[in-house]
C-alpha cells in the first residue's frame, strides 16, 4: 500500500510509519506542508492508496491541502489526522472532502482501525 | 517561591485549567506511555518559564494569548525519546520537533473543551536556562506543575477569552 504522510512533525511521521508498518507491504512518502504534499501527489505517476493529513502546518494548512486535492482528484482516501477536534472543525474537514478523522493524541489501535475502516468501506463502496 | 494563596485561588478559572490538566495526562498516557501527577495549579508574575527548554503555542481567533509547555532538560529527553521510540538529546533536530509536537497535542486537546473556536499556532521551542519569553501583559499566567516519574514540566496558561463560549463546540472522540 503507497501511503503519503503530512505532518510538519517528523517525529510524528515516525510514529505513524511505525504504527501502518503493522498492516505489511507498506511504501511511504512523506512530505512536511500542504504544498510539498501537493508537488508529491501530483509529480508521482503512481497513485496513493492513502493521504494522511496534519491539519495545522506552515505554508499550506491540511485543511487547504484537502480542499486542493479534491479540486482535481475525488477519490484518493483522505485522512485527516490531527488535534484540532471541535466539531465545527470536524464538519469543515468532511466537506472539505476527508473520507475520515482522527483526534491526536491516538493509540495504535486506533489508528490501523481508522485506516483500516476507511480503505473497507471505500472498497465496498467502488 | 511562589504559593497559591487564596487572591490568586479566586483568578484561576477551572474552566481553564481543567482542559488542559485532562489534556496533559491524555497525551502522556496515549503517547508517550507515562503516567503524570498534576499539582496545585497558581499564578506566576516571572516571565521566565518554569524550566530550560520551552515549547510555546499561540492562540487565536475567540481566545488569544499563549501556552509554553516548560520541561526539565533532562525530563524533556527522556520524554521526547519515549514519545518517538528512539533515543533522542537536546542536541539533536528531532528534539525539538518532538517536544512541539507534545505541546501541539496538549494545546489542541485543551482547546476543543474551552467552549470556543480558536486557532493554534505550529509550535515553537526555545532551549536554555533562564530564557525569557513575552507574554500578553494583561492576562495573569497559570501554571500547572507536573511531574512524571522522569522528571518535571510545567503548562503555563496566559491566555483570555475575547468571544463568549459557543454552545455544542464538544468535538469528536
Amino acid at each position: 500500500m503507497r501511503v503519503l504522510l503530512v505532518d510538519d512533525s517528523c517525529t510524528m511521521r515516525n510514529i505513524q510509519k511505525r504504527i501502518l508498518n503493522a498492516l505489511g507491504n507498506m511504501q511511504f512518502a512523506e512530505a512536511g506542508d500542504g504544498v510539498e504534499a501537493l508537488k508529491i501527489l501530483f509529480s508521482t505517476p503512481e497513485a496513493f492508496d492513502l493521504v494522511l493529513i496534519d491539519w495545522n502546518m506552515p505554508n499550506m494548512d491540511g485543511h487547504s491541502l484537502v480542499q486542493r486535492i479534491r479540486e482535481k482528484d475525488k477519490t484518493t482516501p483522505l485522512i485527516m489526522c490531527t488535534t484540532e477536534a471541535e466539531k465545527a472543525r470536524v464538519i469543515d474537514a468532511i466537506k472539505a472532502g476527508v473520507n475520515n478523522y482522527v483526534i491526536k493524541p491516538f493509540t495504535p489501535e486506533m489508528l490501523i482501525e481508522r485506516v483500516t475502516t476507511t480503505l473497507s468501506k471505500l472498497k465496498a463502496a467502488a | 517561591m511562589e504559593t497559591a494563596t487564596h487572591t490568586q485561588s479566586a483568578r484561576i478559572n477551572p474552566k481553564i485549567i481543567v482542559p488542559f490538566v485532562d489534556s496533559v495526562r491524555r497525551v502522556f498516557a496515549t503517547m508517550v506511555g507515562v503516567q503524570t501527577t498534576v499539582q496545585r495549579p497558581h499564578l506566576k508574575a516571572l516571565a521566565a518559564p518554569t524550566y530550560d527548554v520551552s515549547s510555546i503555542i499561540g492562540f487565536s481567533g475567540d481566545i488569544v494569548g499563549s501556552v509554553i509547555v516548560s520541561f526539565q532538560k533532562e525530563a524533556a529527553e527522556r520524554l521526547a525519546s519515549a514519545f518517538a521510540g528512539m533515543s533522542i538529546t537536546a542536541d539533536m533536530p528531532d528534539f525539538p520537533d518532538a517536544i512541539g509536537e507534545l505541546a501541539n497535542m496538549i494545546a489542541g486537546g485543551a482547546k476543543k473543551h474551552l467552549g470556543t473556536l480558536a486557532s493554534i499556532t505550529v509550535p515553537s521551542v526555545v532551549i536554555g536556562s533562564g530564557h525569557v519569553i513575552a507574554r500578553l501583559s494583561d492576562v495573569p499566567c497559570i501554571v500547572i506543575p507536573c511531574q512524571t516519574p522522569v522528571g518535571a514540566f510545567a503548562v503555563e496558561i496566559s491566555i483570555k477569552q475575547i468571544k463568549p463560549a459557543r454552545s455544542n463546540q464538544g468535538g469528536a472522540q
